[in-house]
């Protein structure tokens, strides 16, 4: 028992140890923040469905090289964000602007909430409707 | 009565939409990791690197400005170049256009093993090697073909293996009409 508990907690340890970068790319919380904060935004374009900071592959230890220069030279986050977008459009955000290609994508959750709310109140009026309607004290 | 047919037309139309999406997926005519380049009709971005052969001799992207032509990037750990290769020999055979591999990220004595195993089809070769290039190019796999025209606008770019067939149908017709996407 001890050692399954061993061997489950090692396992555990080794879920959150997994980060790509050995070392802190900056002496600094600030810019170390900076950068944590880009290489979780950005997305890895050759696996697609990783940030770069997850990803082994070669391009996104390359894209985080260039996180990591732009930042050291005092680059701002608009910057990045420019130099990112250039070249490899609005898909490399995994926070996508609000365009009028993505309109619908930004306002489906609200329509669809609007959508359920609707169904919701007729159900409930309809329901309750229902219910004196059928009162046995009104029959009488 | 429409409690019962507003589902059943709802879970028909998306049943539909799926089956449009998934048959031109295997037909191949659909590629969901496609990501469009957002270069396509802008001034394509420059190149200074040192060629395969002779690392001492640097090329840029000036040497080629005034005529159209081709940039590809490939890789000799990519399996789709290998599938392309003899594709690429016959475009810049018959199309005349110079064809510029970039070598991305790779081994300098393997990528020259594999032009002479395969033949070379490329006016030049020049090494990627710290993938700066790559990334200004907006490459995210290679094979990638970029199609230059002669003032200097990124006119087509195909992701994947190329042949013939795509180069008469994607490549060909913007080098006959010229003009931005």
């Amino acid at each position: 028992m001890k050692r399954v508990a061993l061997a489950l907690w090692l396992v555990l340890a080794a879920v959150g140890a997994r980060a790509i970068d050995t070392e802190a790319a900056f002496p600094d919380a600030e810019r170390q923040g900076r950068y944590e904060r880009w290489i979780h935004e950005l997305r890895c374009v050759q696996c697609q469905n990783a940030a770069i900071a997850d990803s082994p592959v070669g391009l996104a230890s390359d894209l985080r090289r260039q996180v990591r220069e732009m930042i050291a030279a005092g680059q701002s986050d608009a910057a990045i964000k420019a130099f990112m977008v250039e070249r490899y459009g609005d898909f490399v955000l995994y926070d996508p602007p609000l365009t009028a290609r993505t309109y619908a994508l930004w306002a489906a959750p609200a329509v669809l909430m609007l959508l359920a709310l609707g169904v919701a109140v007729r159900v409930i009026v309809r329901r309750s409707k229902a219910t004196i309607d059928s009162d046995p004290e009104d029959a009488a | 009565m429409w409690r019962y047919f507003l589902p059943a037309a709802a879970f028909i139309a998306l049943g539909g939409l799926f089956a449009f999406a998934l048959v031109r997926i295997g037909q191949g005519s659909l590629d969901i990791r496609e990501i469009k380049s957002p270069l396509l009709g802008k001034p394509a971005p420059g190149f200074r690197l040192p060629t395969l052969a002779e690392p001492g001799r640097v090329v840029a992207s000036s040497a080629f400005a005034g005529r159209p032509y081709l940039v590809n990037v490939w890789g000799t750990w990519c399996a789709e170049c290998r599938a392309e290769h003899s594709a690429l020999l016959a475009i810049g055979r018959t199309s005349g256009l110079p064809i510029v591999g970039l070598d991305w990220k790779d081994d300098r004595q393997e990528a020259i093993a594999y032009l002479r195993e395969l033949g070379n089809p490329y006016a030049e070769t020049l090494s990627d090697n710290d993938g700066r290039t790559a990334i200004d190019w907006g490459v995210y796999g290679a094979p990638e073909t970029f199609l230059v025209s002669a003032d200097g606008h990124v006119l087509e770019k195909h992701i994947g293996a190329l042949s013939l067939a795509i180069w008469q149908k994607k490549f060909a017709p913007r080098l006959a009409g010229g003009g931005a996407p």
